[in-house]
């Protein structure tokens, strides 16, 4: 295979371990499920990053969902993987088996047929997410609007890329030569936002696609300009990212939310990362219509989410992972969705069965 | 009167009227005494199976709740070698259910369980108030029956033998979803739920060195092989080139976030076998309606034992574990 032997001797003229970062968990899951490690020198090393919306939704914004759920007339819809994500006491799941009416929805346009058939309910769509299925929301909110279905509301804790990597460059831990640009966000966002990393970081970055072919291109572009020294962000995917993104879709996001700094399970606060309703939709954020309070989510002792969420550790490297933590029961944010990094090295990595770590 | 009402669940009149129009044309219950007393064959052994289906919707692409009930049991009693000799039917009905629906549901049960030659000689009615069930859920017990020589089990997997899987997976699973996440195919996706102790039948007709067979339904082809790992102790390896799966089911699976190895079938067995009968078999399996796309998978090895490995299209290698608690809608 050309690819892997092109990679493999850029690998050796480079003359040291190259640390890669796959940013988005669609890419974690994707590494693992073709294989890719098995094919790659052992020079390069795959770490997954922050690009799990479920597994960077923190504990309390889980918990308010629950007391929201707990309150007289309400419909809570989300989608299938928030479900199990534990809050401080209890996950969706639980509220759900304890009567509290809970949807999974494929669609947040699902939750706006519910608000239309349930006129008389509150219908609040738990949004997270970033960039890739945020402006879904905005289109819905769009319709609701038009069609004034006015019982629909939404809890958003959507999330933006750029400003997450930027926070991790910053930190004096994390040691990345190279990062693996998700070619999903990318779809919508454009190529622009990232200028930063080539600007003030200096970092070789390439968007990437999906399939193992993509993944190894993406892989081969990124070590060819890590070895020749060079740093810009390059197209892989450009069969289905355009340079200038989706500006349609930018749009119709920017006529709905605006940037806020929010706080990111396993990572902490960071500035203008998250995506709240402006001024004039405040009438759909469900917050301003019912009050409720919850305290402050205690992230768990011993998880290492953080670090594994930046780079600086492997899931193997947590001591409670396989053991305390695992997809049955997640202690932390990385087991609780199918594209956390711990979850996928759990699911999938042959290496944790050969040396039966668990 | 053309929906259920509370009252056909209660024991009276309207009850017998339901049985008498609806239940007794379309299945044999000869007398309504509470048992079924039938004749029986006095070598071999018992094989006895229960399963409940509430599969929403309970009309899909390519069947429905009936049909699936009575598969599903046959399926089951075919995978340890029994043929199916006689079922029951337990049905809890949801106030409000059409009859015409009841009646499209009872038409292919009996439609089915005559190709197959089960008789379904029992059966039970229960009506819940509106809101307290889904339309209509099934309950199937199948009886069969195991000829002398017949052993299947994943205790007798022996390192080297051959996977067979009788056909392209993931279509039950994903059509159920696609219709219930509003997705259209062009041409349309259908479920593969069908009979197969037909081509079991053939398969045990054509050769004695069959390990085990089992259909995998919920949790897909990854947990049913999972099964045969941790019960053989061996590693089972396939190879991600052999297997099939549809491009519009792949397509969906993509879409949906899922793997095809974990979603849902209703007519597909998978088989260990002796190496040296493999191919062989494989080309008689294509004989059949059931068998037409079987294909070799992959094969049993020593290491990593109690595990299933994929060898991906790439050449690298990936665990496949059994599902740990992936929500998905109700499926069978």
């Amino acid at each position: 295979m050309g690819m892997i032997e092109s990679i493999r001797g850029l690998v050796a003229s480079a003359g040291r371990p190259l640390r890669l970062m796959e940013v988005c968990g669609t890419h974690t899951v994707a590494i693992f499920r073709h294989g890719i490690r098995d094919l790659l020198p052992h020079d390069i090393k795959l770490l997954s990053g922050p690009g799990c919306p479920v597994c960077v939704t923190s504990v309390k914004d889980v918990d308010t969902v629950i007391a929201l759920a707990k309150e007289k007339d309400v419909i809570i819809t989300t989608f299938g993987d928030m479900m199990r994500v534990p809050g401080n006491r209890q996950s969706l799941f639980d509220a759900k088996a304890e009567g509290c009416d809970i949807r999974i929805v494929y669609s947040p346009l699902d939750a706006l047929k519910l608000a239309e058939a349930n006129s008389k309910k509150k219908v609040v769509f738990f949004g997270t997410g970033f960039e890739t299925t945020s402006p879904l929301v905005a289109g819905t909110l769009a319709e609701a609007e038009l069609q004034r279905v006015n019982n629909l509301f939404i809890y958003s804790v959507h999330k933006t890329v750029p400003p997450a990597l930027k926070c991790l460059l910053e930190d004096p831990d994390v040691l990345i030569d190279g990062l693996i640009l998700p070619g999903h966000v990318t779809t919508i966002i454009g190529i622009a936002p990232y200028d930063f990393l080539v600007r003030d970081y200096n970092k070789p970055s390439v968007v990437t696609g999906f399939d193992a072919t993509d993944i190894l291109l993406g892989i081969l572009m990124l070590v060819r300009q890590i070895v020749q020294g060079g740093a810009f962000v390059e197209n892989q995917y450009a069969r289905v990212v355009r340079d200038n993104g989706n500006p349609r879709a930018v749009a119709l996001l920017n006529q709905f939310f605006e940037p806020e700094d929010v706080y990111w399970r396993g990572i902490g606060m960071i500035p203008l990362s998250g995506l709240r309703l402006r001024e004039e939709y405040r009438h759909r954020d469900i917050m301003h219509t019912v009050h409720v309070t919850v305290p402050d989510g205690q992230e768990p002792k011993a998880c290492s989410c953080g670090d594994v969420l930046k780079g600086i550790k492997v899931p193997a490297d947590c001591a409670l992972f396989g053991n305390a933590c695992t997809p049955e029961k997640p202690v932390g944010a990385c087991m609780v969705s199918a594209e956390g990094s711990c979850a996928a090295y759990f699911k999938y990595s042959v290496a944790r069965r050969m040396n039966h770590i668990c | 009167m053309d929906r259920i009402q509370l009252s056909h669940g209660g024991g009276g009149r309207l009850m017998h009227c339901l049985i008498n129009d609806f239940f007794v044309p379309a299945f044999e219950m000869s007398s309504l005494n509470d048992a079924a007393v039938v004749a029986w064959q006095a070598s071999g052994r018992i094989a006895l199976t229960t399963d409940s289906y509430v599969v929403s919707p309970y009309f899909f692409p390519g069947g429905d709740i009936g049909l699936l009930a009575v598969c599903g049991t046959v399926n089951d009693l075919a995978m340890v070698g029994a043929k199916p000799l006689y079922m029951t039917a337990g049905f809890i009905l949801e106030e409000g259910l059409p009859f015409e629906e009841l009646e499209r549901v009872l038409a292919s049960m009996q439609r089915v369980s005559e190709d197959i030659g089960v008789r379904i000689v029992a059966g039970d009615t229960k009506v819940v108030e509106k809101g307290k069930g889904d339309g209509i859920y099934i309950n199937t017990t199948g009886v069969g029956i195991i000829p002398g020589g017949i052993s299947l089990s994943p205790q007798q997997i022996q390192p080297g033998d051959k996977v067979i899987i009788s056909g392209s997976i993931g279509n039950h699973g994903i059509a159920v979803m696609a219709e219930r996440s509003g997705i259209s195919f062009d041409p349309p996706l259908v479920s593969d739920v069908c009979p197969l102790n037909g081509l079991v039948d053939h398969m045990l007709g054509t050769t004695k060195d069959i390990r085990v067979m089992r259909d995998p339904t919920r949790g897909g082809v990854a947990t049913t092989l999972n099964e045969f790992a941790i019960g053989s102790g061996y590693c089972m390896t396939v190879y991600e080139e052999t297997v099939k799966v549809r491009s519009a089911v792949q397509g969906a699976c993509d879409l949906l976030g899922l793997d095809p190895l974990y979603v849902a079938n209703e007519g597909v067995l998978i088989a260990v076998v002796a190496p040296a009968v493999a191919e062989d078999l494989v080309a008689e399996m294509r004989k059949t309606t059931a068998g037409a796309d079987a294909f070799i998978a992959g094969e049993v090895t020593n290491s990593p034992p109690h595990t299933v490995l994929y060898k991906t299209l790439m050449g690298g290698n990936r665990i496949i574990d059994m599902l740990s608690g992936e929500q998905l809608p109700r499926i069978c």
